[in-house]
């Protein structure tokens, strides 16, 4: 194995990817009119009467409703792989001298540069509702921005290897869409996205905990909030194994992944 | 040494046997095709000497390595132009071509100029800053034809290089064809289903059914072996008895009101033959043609078996989905 060819065909498979993301302007506007929509309408709804130990309703979620977008767009982008193996694309690459694990790890930087892209947009858009008094208590410092950035990096990484190790077994872009939609709700659901994990029910605690993204949400209302269950290291250590281990079995969907 | 070496390839998909034991050689700097109808195994035998499919049992060695042991090596030799469309509409027609370039490890001077060069070998530099979506099926033929030759391999692979493109497509193909193997030096397999693409482009070829070789020559030496003169006729009630008797009728067969003989010197016998016969509503002598010589070997016209989903149905199909 060539070193220089493999990094070489990493940035290659990263290219393509990225290209097609600029032009599929769609997909950009999407993902971040979504969850500003959230933000605003259920956010803003239902903080009319609720505040959370003090903070506002809308602020609270921010954090949950980044990690939202995040989880989505990552998870969902496994879906290109399966339309690559619909044409022969999938074989072109697939046919290429290098290995399957930097095919793999070109496609995990594809995908989280998309998502890690549209978390800065969305984090400008929350520094702008918060200056200009839209969302009141959301104070997005610099370091803030560059330590959610961080956390987020995490999180896509391990997403995206979660979307393409379903896409490696996918025929169908249907099949695709049910399969990540079982995976996608619970993760949402269950993270704390939209609400505080310090009280929960006895019979729903053990699943929110068992929830990596529960970490992803609980250090990104560290880092924009300053209120978290756990400290900063306990969440990205938590979110640091998780996306070695997604990104291990990620390689081996690969490495037995049939054109 | 033979460029390509096949000893009884096997590929079975639970159950089915797709390729059957197939062996042969193939020589440097020969345009071999393998000519077979629609399920006979082409696709599937090529999957296998690309190693993006692993062979049930058998083995081959591509530029002398081998499939299984040596992938990295066997990739390195080879172009491949794939039986369904394989660019990125998204991506301009450079873009694919420079993405290509990144894949097979080539320094960017190294890949520019190359790109150059094969995007005029087929005509598409003015084209090149397009989408690929705006190509038409026979432009993107050709770029990805351009593709699998940029990075000099020794072997290129094409899959039905002409299925579904007009009769002006198919004649650009053919011409590109027939110039790199003088220009570039290389060894080109081709897979088709069209007799006269076999007829036209190739040196040697495989008539292969079922999985299996049925036949494999030259394509003049392949029609020398059916000989004679071919007389079809379309009739209704054939008196099959009464021609079984002639001498100079060497091979019968008979199907669906077509009955096809194989005949010394036509032209003087046809009249007996027709007397015998009884009532025919046509009649057409031709000298063999390929699709004789399939007729001969496996018992049936290709032209029974011809394309479902081509290339370009296929990819109609698809973007009415996207
Ligand atoms: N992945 C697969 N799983 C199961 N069966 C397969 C698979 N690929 C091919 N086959 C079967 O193997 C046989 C040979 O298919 P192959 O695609 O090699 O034929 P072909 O000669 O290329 O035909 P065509 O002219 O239609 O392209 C067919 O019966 C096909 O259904
Ligand atoms: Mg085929």
């Amino acid at each position: 194995m060539n070193i220089k060819n493999e990094l070489v065909g990493i940035l290659a498979v990263w290219y393509r990817e990225f290209k097609v993301f600029l032009r599929e302007k769609s997909r950009i506007v999407g993902s971040i009119v979504t969850p500003v929509l959230w933000l605003l309408i259920f956010g803003g709804g239902l903080g009319s009467s609720v505040s959370i130990s003090g903070i506002n309703y809308q602020a609270f979620i921010f954090p949950g409703i980044l990690t939202q977008s995040v989880l989505f767009s990552s998870v969902f982008f496994g879906v290109y792989i399966v339309w690559d193996r619909k044409i022969d694309f999938l074989k072109e690459v697939l046919v290429a001298p290098i290995s399957r694990t930097s095919i793999f790890l070109g496609k995990v930087v594809g995908g989280a540069t998309d998502a890690l892209l549209q978390s800065l947009i969305l984090l400008v858009i929350g520094w702008l509702f918060g200056q200009f008094g839209i969302i009141p208590g959301l104070h997005i410092t610099l370091v803030s921005f560059l330590l959610a950035l961080l956390v987020l990096f995490f999180t896509t990484t391990a997403l995206v290897s979660v979307g393409l190790i379903v896409g490696s077994q996918m025929e169908s872009p249907e099949g695709f869409q049910l399969i990540s939609s079982f995976l996608i709700f619970p993760l949402f659901f269950l993270s704390g996205a939209l609400f505080p994990i310090n009280n929960l029910p006895s019979w729903l605690a053990p699943f929110t905990f068992l929830n990596p993204i529960t970490y992803c949400v609980d250090a990104l209302r560290n880092v924009i909030l300053g209120s978290a269950q756990f400290s900063l290291i306990y969440d990205l250590g938590i979110m640091a194994i998780f996306t070695i281990v997604v990104i291990a079995v990620g390689t081996y969907a690969f490495k037995k992944m049939k054109v | 040494m033979p460029i390509i070496e096949i000893k009884n390839l096997t590929k079975q998909y639970n159950g089915l046997t797709a390729v059957d034991s197939l062996n042969l050689e193939v020589q440097e700097g020969e345009i071999f095709c393998l000519l077979g109808p629609n399920g006979a195994g082409k696709t599937t035998t090529l999957m296998m000497l690309t190693t993006l499919v692993k062979p049930t049992s058998g083995t081959a060695t591509v530029g002398g390595f081998d499939i299984v042991k040596n992938q990295g090596d066997v990739r390195r030799s080879i172009g491949i132009v794939f039986q369904d469309p394989s660019s990125d509409e998204i991506l301009t027609g450079y873009e694919n071509l420079k993405l290509h370039g990144m894949l097979y490890g080539m320094s960017p001077k190294l890949r520019e100029e190359r790109i150059k060069e094969v995007l005029e070998l087929v005509e598409l530099t003015e084209r090149k800053d397009d989408l690929v979506k705006k190509y038409s099926g026979g432009m993107r033929r050709r770029l990805e034809m351009a593709r699998g030759l940029m990075h000099h391999p020794k072997i290129l692979f094409l899959d039905e290089p002409t299925l579904g493109l007009d009769p002006q497509s198919r004649e650009h193909i053919w011409k590109y064809v027939n110039n790199l193997v003088r220009k570039e030096k290389i060894s080109v397999i081709i897979t088709t289903h069209y007799m006269d693409e076999a007829d036209m482009l190739c040196d040697r070829l495989a008539i292969i059914d079922h999985g299996k070789i049925a036949a494999m020559d030259s394509p003049a030496k392949l029609k020398m072996i059916v000989g004679g003169d071919v007389v079809v006729m379309k009739t209704a009630n054939p008196n099959l008895e009464g021609i079984k008797k002639l001498e100079f009728v060497k091979k019968i067969q008979a199907k669906d009101g077509i009955v096809s003989l194989t005949v010394e010197n036509a032209s003087e016998h046809l009249p007996q033959i027709l007397e015998t016969i009884g009532k025919v509503e046509s009649v057409e002598v031709h000298l063999p043609t390929l699709d004789d010589v399939f007729l001969h070997y496996t018992g049936k016209a290709i032209r029974e078996t011809s394309a479902e989903g081509g290339w370009a149905e296929k990819l109609m199909a698809f973007r009415a989905k996207k």
